[in-house]
Formats: structure tokens, sequence, C-alpha cells
């Protein structure tokens, strides 16, 4: 860094030179770009294959808030890499993004979103909208895209509570950025399809937070019976699905004993009829 | 010998320098920072609900400040960036008070003894720690000086009388309710009456919360909290700052300017 000497006369260094936006992101570019996760270089070997990757993590909104939910695996091609990884994080108060893909580049982008949504919370005292959290994750994600195409490609679902709407709102990506709002549930990584599947005859218009939540403890059932990257819940070990609630209340993510209830009931129906709960046909 | 033309000794210089500061800071109304059994409890009398004199820094750390408003937004503005880029670059956990306390010593002594005019700010630096022993308070005047201040501050507008009040009626582990009592008697001159809800910025560092501590108490909060201490405040508004009043500095926040966006 160059010395104070070479500065406006009482600064110290650049921290107190004013960027002109209220980005943590573009600030730390200029600051110490070494810190963030884009990377330029281009890898000899594409290495997608040999590091951790992060699966299935479903969203669903409800009367008045959103939730999302994620399975706990890590594989790295065919091995399970992790039991117990978290791929679901609170971005603030009143969102949260989930990670898909390569797990290591996703919790860089999970951090570092989080100090740039309160970055710009303290610096310009409000709340950013809804609309620029949403944006914003776009741009980061853009900005992995030459990695993307080496192999290490993330994916996030953000979700948020919308206060002028009083409603929950999920927004998800592609590895070129975004977003795309979608209504009512959506899903994302390798058991997305499953998933997708099982929110498409069980989500209900209207549920209450209760209901919502095992809908999608449902639907990371189903993504884990038919894809072996996501990873069911392990009752042995007590590992249990994240899940996060975010509502007017803020967000609050569910303790292991409240998810296991849920698990354990839908354990228990899913013994007598293995494929889950039955769509009316009319 | 004669001297060259113009020639001040650098004693005279920085008396100067300090005097011109003392008198912009003096010209505020005061803030008061205080320990209670929670946390720490920031008090400002500010009738703008934009322009804040209270800032959350980072998790734990809370800024206060008085004195020319445009210099101590460069301030806070600095010390989040630097708390935010500490965070990032290692653990949450990492980002002290202390560290912010000395980046901003050295920032305000480098401004005094390089620039024309020194900054016309005093700052405090708050610190919640998981046990009350863990709470830090440091108080940084223009100059660069740290003071590492126990229980309670008081800076700015007639401080020494504020400090003196404060004092007298500060006691350990206070409920909020009792602290933010023990504030307002500290800001109000004898006699004088209280300022009105509409014109308090309050906001605490509470041990308790999840994630951040810091949390800005208005509205209704704020008013139930008053009507638990023991003197009501008034509640009517002041009339407007007419004559006789004494004006606060151009660019204070003691100005009515206010462009109605939401208080955070």
């Amino acid at each position: 860094m160059a010395s104070h000497r070479d500065l406006p006369v009482g600064l110290v260094n650049h921290l107190f030179r004013n960027t002109g936006n209220s980005s943590f992101t573009e600030f730390v570019s200029s600051y110490a770009p070494e810190l963030l996760p884009q990377r330029d270089e281009v890898l000899a070997t594409p290495i997608g294959d040999q590091v951790p990757h992060a699966t299935t993590i479903v969203a669903a909104t409800f009367a008045g808030g959103v939730i999302m939910a994620g399975d706990r695996r890590a594989t790295s091609g065919n091995i399970i890499s992790q039991r117990d990884v978290e791929k679901v994080f609170r971005a603030d108060d009143y969102s949260c993004m989930g990670i898909a893909g390569t797990a290591s580049t996703g919790l860089e982008f999970a951090r570092l979103y989080r100090v740039e949504l309160e970055h710009y919370e303290k610096l310009e005292g409000r709340t950013m909208s809804v609309a620029g959290k949403a944006n914003r994750l776009a741009t980061m994600i853009r900005g992995n895209l030459a990695m993307a195409m080496q192999g290490l490609v993330v994916v996030p679902l953000f979700a948020a509570y919308d206060p002028d709407k009083d409603e929950g709102r999920i927004f998800s990506y592609d590895v070129a950025g975004g977003p795309y709002e979608r209504e009512r549930f959506d899903a994302i990584g390798s058991g997305s399809i499953f998933a997708r599947g099982s929110l498409k005859k069980l989500y209900r218009d209207g549920a209450s937070s209760d209901d919502m939540v095992m809908t999608l403890i449902q639907a990371l059932y189903d993504a884990a019976d038919d894809d072996s990257a996501t990873g069911g819940p392990d009752v042995s070990r007590k590992i249990w699905p994240i899940v996060t609630v975010i509502d007017a209340d803020g967000f609050r993510r569910l303790t292991d004993e409240q998810v296991s209830s849920y698990v354990e009931q839908m354990l228990e129906a899913r013994l007598i009829s293995p494929d889950g709960p039955i769509a009316p046909l009319r | 010998m004669s001297m060259p033309f113009g020639y001040a000794s650098p004693e005279q210089i920085m008396r100067d320098k300090a005097d011109y500061a003392r008198k912009g800071i003096a010209r505020g109304r005061s803030v008061v920072v205080l320990q209670y059994v929670d946390g720490i409890l920031f008090v400002a009398p500010n009738p703008s609900r934009a322009l804040h004199k209270i800032s959350e820094i980072y998790d734990r750390i809370g800024f206060a400040a008085v004195g020319r408003y445009n210099e101590f937004e460069e301030l806070r503005l600095g010390g989040i960036r630097y708390a935010d880029i500490n965070g990032y670059t290692y653990d949450r956990s990492d980002v002290t008070g202390r560290g912010l306390a000395n980046l901003y010593a050295s920032n305000l002594g480098r401004i005094f003894t390089e620039s024309i005019k020194s900054l016309e700010v005093e700052v405090v630096v708050a610190e919640v720690g998981e046990t009350k022993d863990g709470d830090a308070i440091y108080r940084l005047t223009f100059d660069g000086s740290v003071f590492d201040e126990h229980g309670f501050a008081a800076m700015g507008g007639q401080a020494e009388a504020v400090s003196s009040r404060l004092k007298e009626h500060y006691r350990e582990s206070m409920s909020l309710a009792d602290a933010l009592e023990v504030a307002l008697t500290a800001l109000t001159e004898p006699g004088g009456e209280r300022p009105p809800v509409a014109q308090l910025e309050v906001a605490v560092l509470d041990r308790n919360r999840e994630h951040r501590k810091f949390l800005r108490l208005t509205g209704a909060r704020l008013e139930r909290l008053l009507a638990q201490t023991t003197t009501p405040p008034a509640s009517e508004p002041t009339p407007p700052a007419g004559e006789g009043k004494d004006t606060p500095p151009p660019t204070g926040p003691d100005g009515d300017v206010d462009d109605g966006s939401s208080p955070l």
C-alpha cells in the first residue's frame, strides 16, 4: 500500500477515501482486490469434479413470508465429502441465500454478500430494497462466469421478506447472473428437478409456515430419493436439513429439535406410503 | 536575528488549533454514552431524524459523535470500511473497538498536526462484550487523544456540566429505563425542560441480541421505555428554535434539516 505521504493531507490510508458508492465489493476491489472470490487466472485443467459440491436447496413462499431449506450433503464426484455441510446462509435480518455448486466459492460468496448488504445498510442508514439485494447478487455471480466456465460453478437461490408487499419473494440465478423472480417456489442444485416436481404437487397457496416447512422437507426427501448427490435426513447421526423461515419478525433458523419433529412425522408416514403424500387427481 | 515573515511558534499554532476545535465542538449539544446492565446506551438530543449522531459500526461496536457533521460522518464511514474489511479478511470476531479507536486516534492526530484546521469533532467508540467486564467505551478528542472511560462518557456542548451530573447519578448495572433516566437527567440543565421524544436519538448495544448487537430505539418502543422512567419527558415539542437560542453550527445535525427518509 502507498505510504500516507502520497495521500491527500490527513488521510492515513484509503479507508477514509470516498469510493463514490456504498458497495463493499467496489471498495474491496480497489483496496484489497485479492480478497474477492473472483479470480482471473485460467486453470490448466478443469477441477470441477475434484472439489466439493453443494447440492439441493428448495424455497417456497407461505402466507406472510418465505422458507428456505437445504440438505446437508457435499460431494466430490462420486465421493460424499461432507455429511453436515451448511448451505443456507442468513444474508441479513430479512433475507437468506442458499448455494449450489462449488462449495468453497459459494461459501465465499455468502460471506461477501452478507458484508455487502450490511455495509450498505450501515453507510446509508437504511436497508436495501429487495430488488436491490437481488440485483447485487446477480452482479456477483456474473463476476464468477469465467471460473464457472472452468467447472467452478456457483448458483445461488435468494429469498427475502419484502416489507412493502408483506410477502416472501424468491429469486433464482444461472451461471451468468440473473435475477429471475419466481412465483411460489423454486429449487436449485443436482436434486432440483425432483424437488421441483415434488413441490409442484404439494405446494398450496396461502399455506401456513408450519405446512410449508413440511412441504419443503417432503421435497428434499423426494430429491434425496432420486438424486445420489442429495442427502436425506441422517437419522443415526442426527443430521437434519437446515430450515430457515423469514417473515415480518425477521430471519430465524429452526432448531434441530424442531426440524427433527417434522422429519420424524414425514418418515413415519413414508413407512406406509414410501413415495410420500399423494396429490389428488382431480 | 530577524524572524521570517509570518512566523508563529509551534506552541502557538497548536494552541490556536486546539482552541478553534474546542469552540466548534462546544457549540453543539451534548451526547451521552453509558453502560447499563445488558450493554451500552447512547443518547443524543437530535432534532434531525436523517442525520445521525449515533451509528452502528460492526456487530459489537457502536459510534457516537459531536461536532461538525461532515467531518464525523467521514470518520464514521472510514470506521465502517475498516471494520467490514477486517471482518471479511479474518473473522467477524477479529474486529475490535480498540483497533477502531487506534485507527481514529492516528487519523485525528495526523490531521491535527498536519493540516491547517483540525477536525472539530469528538467521538466515542463503544464495544459491548459477553459480560459487563468486556464492555469498553473509548472517547477520542480532536487531537487524537484516547480516553478509556469507565461506565460513562459525555461530550460536546456543556460537556463538563453534563459529565458531572452523569457522575452524580450513574450507578453500575442499571436497567435500561434507569440508564435512560440518568442520561436524560444529565443532558438536562437543572430546572430545564427535557428534550421531547421526537428530538431524541437513542440506541443500544445489547449483548443479548443475536448477530448484530446494535439497535436503534425509535417510535413506540422508545415511548414505552420513556414511560418507565420516573420523570416523563415533555410530550409537547418545544417551539421552533427562535430568538435568543444558541444556533447550532451550520453543518451540524442540530439544524432542522430532514429529508424525510426513514430512519434505520
